[in-house]
């Protein structure tokens, strides 16, 4: 990049705003993604507000430099890596919570908030910011519209894209545009917000967002399932939500992440189990709360399971340390965790988990499933090393089943993680050819030079 | 040389580095990133430069990776969040030794180390600053400690020298030759070693002489041998690895020598150098890994010492005061000390404790980290003052007198003048005043 130019942002940004050593661009060159290709940016800026990204965009357009926007870096995607040089735009700076309005039930944030700071600005209130990824202590607001972050709450909570009623973006001419709002009904003109929740940063630059808050339920109660052999664990899930209760969470665990969450924790998990079910039950007042939990064990025990509640608060945080530590536990057996998040309807869970195990004993791969089953959104997690060429050719190959066997059950490949680069090779098998040409048209109208986050969600000719 | 450790060669980290995911969880609690929200500030970031490094992409000798890496407390703060437990401190001070191979140490501290590795050079130049002080800076009310006048505080301004910062006072006799080498007390149930510490010797000896009342009172025999040295731990961060073999082997000898078999420590850091750091870097030592495995399992922060070694004798003497604890990094993170300050300051009568937010939470001192970066050490510290202030405790207990240098040095600019005290020196005063009460009564 000129030497021109950089001056230029930093006489825009303040010189403490424009990062240019080769060490701190080394540090923006990855996310949280294994095993993709990434490359060093030229320079990475810091802006604190709209119009500071507008100028920015402005010169990228003007320079024939190329943008790649960035939160935490905490994606699985591969979303924020540059690949080619250019700018990544980081909002880690640009972080303050505009407006917590109690009348309307909204909040106003930069880019940069981290969600856990938003759900602790608000939970005094009694209110709740209900999206909850798993790197909801780091991730920001940006990163998760961007990628459409879901998380534990998911089936009965719904996920970002829920949440979002209105934005402000600057478009790749540098102009700055307003959408939606508070009113809860919104019809006029198109429906920007859901175009640019999950568009990965390719099509504009979220600079301000209004999100919907949710009173916070107040009773809950917490049960632990275990299952002998898991596709009763996994017709359990099922009849749960045929019976027409929706918890607000519903997780599940294979008996190989139990047993190496189990070395690893020592929470107490029973590893005599083929699987396991996590349920939560919440709500405003306890009778329905403890209608739904009635509800629940019937299921449970009509699959064969067995049930255990959580008698108090230390017991229930028990069962969630086990459930948070699934990852952890499994990424300490070797160096490298591959984490996919493909996605079924929830009555194709059973499948979904049987075809996973059929894949693993095929390619002779350690894959522990994990994740949130009751909106039929699984963690296979392959536990592997990259420097081992060999093996990691067979999960290039185990990961292709995978899509494969997701895409059969009527489900998608990417639940909530993104598409970015790591599954774009994969997309056409799901939207097809005139699912890839209408992508490719919308980001040629938003985009004609190709300058947000190239490479990433819209496979190019070659892809 | 027949093995090496990491810090002797840096191709050892390698197996280390694999195991960081880049998630990010380290973002979440790294003082150093709070501050300047900079991906080459938290923990994933520099083991992204040290990656580079390895693979030759980078050069330990280049400027920018030596600041960048010389940018952290090593509070070990992002260890505790780490889901795939990346010994980040081994990794981290590998590289800082490697640094200090090819480029010795950065000058300003190089010349700080060289008189504290020898002792009497050291006792000799804390005495001149003892009497210097009195001279470059004025009291403040509630705490020892004293603050640059002018005109040296203008000087100083560049390094954080101006004229609201607090240093402490230097004690004119070293507490170590205040007190002697043994304390005897009648009917003694057993004995240990005190490591004071150089805080404690030369900074704050109140603390020394609290622990030797509160000892006292449940009848310990303190046995202070005078050949022990400073901890070496402020080196080591720095990556001086010779001179923390040289102090740890010293230290090994003096423990050996005293008899005793428990060693009793007031400062986290301390602690932490005798139960993590001396085998660690002794580890290949053919004549001191064994005995720095030994001593690492006798050493003890004194409130362990109280209530896990020993038949504790609760005071009874009334302290009316609202009061907090500030959890020292390397006394929790390392020594895994943070349940027992509490309890025993929980047990003295009239106390109440009332946490603050994120008790944890690094404040900022990290050794010498204060002295070389100082802005972000007053924006760490500016955040725990914060939330010490929202406590509405008249009084900071912690267990760790760098805490306690920075604490105070901190409250003085953002704080309320609540004042900062060990907590050893809470249960010498609940024992003061129970005697006290005793004595009214005859």
């Amino acid at each position: 990049m000129e030497k021109k130019t950089i001056e230029k942002l930093q006489r825009l940004l303040g010189e403490q705003n424009v990062l240019t050593r080769k060490v701190d661009l080394v540090a923006y060159s990855y996310d949280a993604t294994p095993d993709i290709a990434r490359q060093i940016p030229d320079v990475v800026v810091m802006p604190n507000r709209a119009e500071e990204v507008a100028e920015i965009v402005k010169l990228a357009a003007g320079n024939n430099f190329v943008i790649y926007p960035r939160g935490a870096g905490t994606n699985l995607s591969g979303g924020t890596v540059p690949l080619k040089k250019g700018v990544v735009i980081s909002f880690q700076r640009m972080n303050r919570i505009i407006e917590v309005d109690l009348e309307n039930l909204t909040a106003t944030v930069q880019p940069g908030v981290v969600i856990q700071d938003l759900i602790n600005a608000v939970s005094p209130h009694g209110l709740l910011y209900a999206p909850d990824p798993a790197t909801v202590a780091t991730a920001t607001i940006g990163g998760s519209v961007a990628e459409c972050s879901g998380g534990l709450r998911g089936l009965k909570y719904g996920v970002t894209k829920h949440y979002v009623m209105g934005m402000e973006v600057v478009l790749s001419d540098g102009s700055i545009c307003r959408f939606g709002g508070k009113t809860v009904k919104n019809v006029t003109a198109y429906d920007f917000a859901s175009l640019f929740v999950g568009s990965e940063g390719t099509l504009g630059i979220v600079t301000e967002i209004i999100v919907k808050l949710i009173p916070a339920p107040k009773f809950r109660r917490s049960m632990l399932a275990l299952f002998k052999d898991i596709e009763d664990a996994g017709n359990a899930v099922t009849g749960i939500i045929k019976n027409q209760v929706i918890p607000a969470t519903l997780e599940i665990m294979d008996k190989a992440t139990l047993e190496t969450v189990e070395a690893y924790a020592k929470v107490g998990l029973p590893t005599n189990v083929d699987g396991l079910l996590l349920i939560e039950v919440d709500g405003m007042c306890q009778q329905a709360v403890d209608i739904e939990a009635e509800a629940v064990s019937k299921v449970i025990v009509q699959n064969r399971g067995e049930l255990k509640i959580a008698s108090s608060d230390q017991e229930r945080d028990k069962l969630w340390a086990a459930r948070r530590a699934a990852l952890p536990a499994l990424a300490q057996l070797s160096p490298t965790t591959v984490l996919e998040d493909a996605t079924v309807p929830r009555n194709k869970i059973t499948d979904m988990i049987k075809a996973v195990r059929e894949i693993a004993s095929k390619y002779n791969l350690k894959i522990g499933t994990f994740g949130h089953a009751g909106d039929g959104n699984l963690h296979p997690t392959i536990i592997t090393d990259a420097r081992n060429k060999e093996e990691m050719e067979r999960v290039h190959k185990a990961v292709d089943e995978i899509f494969e066997a997701a895409l059969r059950l009527g489900g998608t490949l990417s639940g909530e993680h993104g598409i970015g680069v790591a599954k774009i090779r994969y997309l056409k098998d799901e939207i097809g050819q005139s699912g890839l040409n209408m992508m490719r048209r919308i980001k040629q109208a938003f985009d004609p030079n190709n300058i947000f986050n190239p490479g990433k969600l819209i496979p190019t000719e070659e892809n | 040389m027949s093995e090496n450790t990491v810090y002797e060669d840096i191709k050892g980290v390698e197996e280390e580095l694999m195991r960081c995911m880049k998630c990010g969880n380290c973002m979440a609690v790294c003082p150093v990133y709070a501050t300047d929200r900079s991906e080459g500030s938290v923990a994933r970031g520099k083991l992204a430069i040290a990656e580079a490094v390895i693979r030759g992409e980078l050069s330990p000798e280049d400027p920018e990776v030596i600041d960048l890496l010389y940018n952290c407390l090593v509070c070990k703060s992002c260890m505790q969040n780490c889901p795939t437990g990346v010994n980040f401190d081994k990794i981290m001070l590998g590289l800082r030794s490697a640094i200090v191979r090819k480029n010795g140490l950065p000058a300003l501290k190089r010349l700080i180390f060289k008189v504290v590795k020898n002792q009497s050079l050291f006792d000799r130049g804390m005495k001149v600053g003892a009497l210097l002080q009195s001279i470059a800076f004025r009291g403040s009310q509630n705490n020892v400690a004293l603050s640059p006048r002018s005109p040296f505080a203008l000087a100083g301004t560049a390094i954080g020298f101006d004229s609201e910062r607090l240093l402490p006072k230097i004690s004119s006799k070293s507490f170590r030759e205040q007190i002697g080498d043994s304390i005897k007390v009648k009917d003694s149930k057993t004995k240990a070693v005190f490591f004071t510490g150089c805080s404690v010797n030369y900074f704050y000896p109140e603390i020394g002489f609290d622990l030797i009342e509160v000892l006292r009172e449940n009848k310990v025999d303190v046995l202070i041998p005078n050949t022990q040295q400073c901890c070496g731990i402020a080196m080591f961060v720095h990556g001086d690895v010779e001179t923390i073999k040289t102090l740890a082997r010293a230290n090994l000898d003096a423990a050996e020598n005293s008899g005793a078999k428990s060693i009793i420590t007031v400062c986290g850091s301390c602690g932490s150098a005798w139960r993590h750091e001396y085998p660690e870097i002794l580890s290949k030592d053919p004549e001191y890994s064994e005995k720095a495995k030994k001593w690492a399992e006798r050493v003890f922060d004194i409130s362990d010492f109280l209530l896990n070694k020993l038949e504790y004798r609760e005071p009874q003497g009334e302290v009316n005061r609202k009061v907090t604890y500030h959890d020292s990094c390397h006394l929790k993170k390392t020594m895994r000390v943070f349940k027992e300050p509490r309890a025993l300051i929980g047990k003295v009568p009239g106390v109440v404790l009332q946490e603050m937010t994120k008790p944890d939470a690094c404040c900022g001192s990290g050794g010498s980290y204060v002295l070389t970066h100082y802005e972000t050490s007053k924006s760490i510290g500016s955040r725990k003052i914060s939330d010490i202030n929202n406590t509405g405790a008249d009084e900071v207990l912690t267990g760790c007198p760098a805490c306690i240098m920075q604490l105070i040095d901190q409250i003085g600019r953002f704080g309320k003048g609540q004042k900062v005290r060990h907590y050893i020196s809470l249960i010498a005063e609940s024992y003061r005043r129970e005697k006290n009460k005793e004595a009214q009564y005859v």
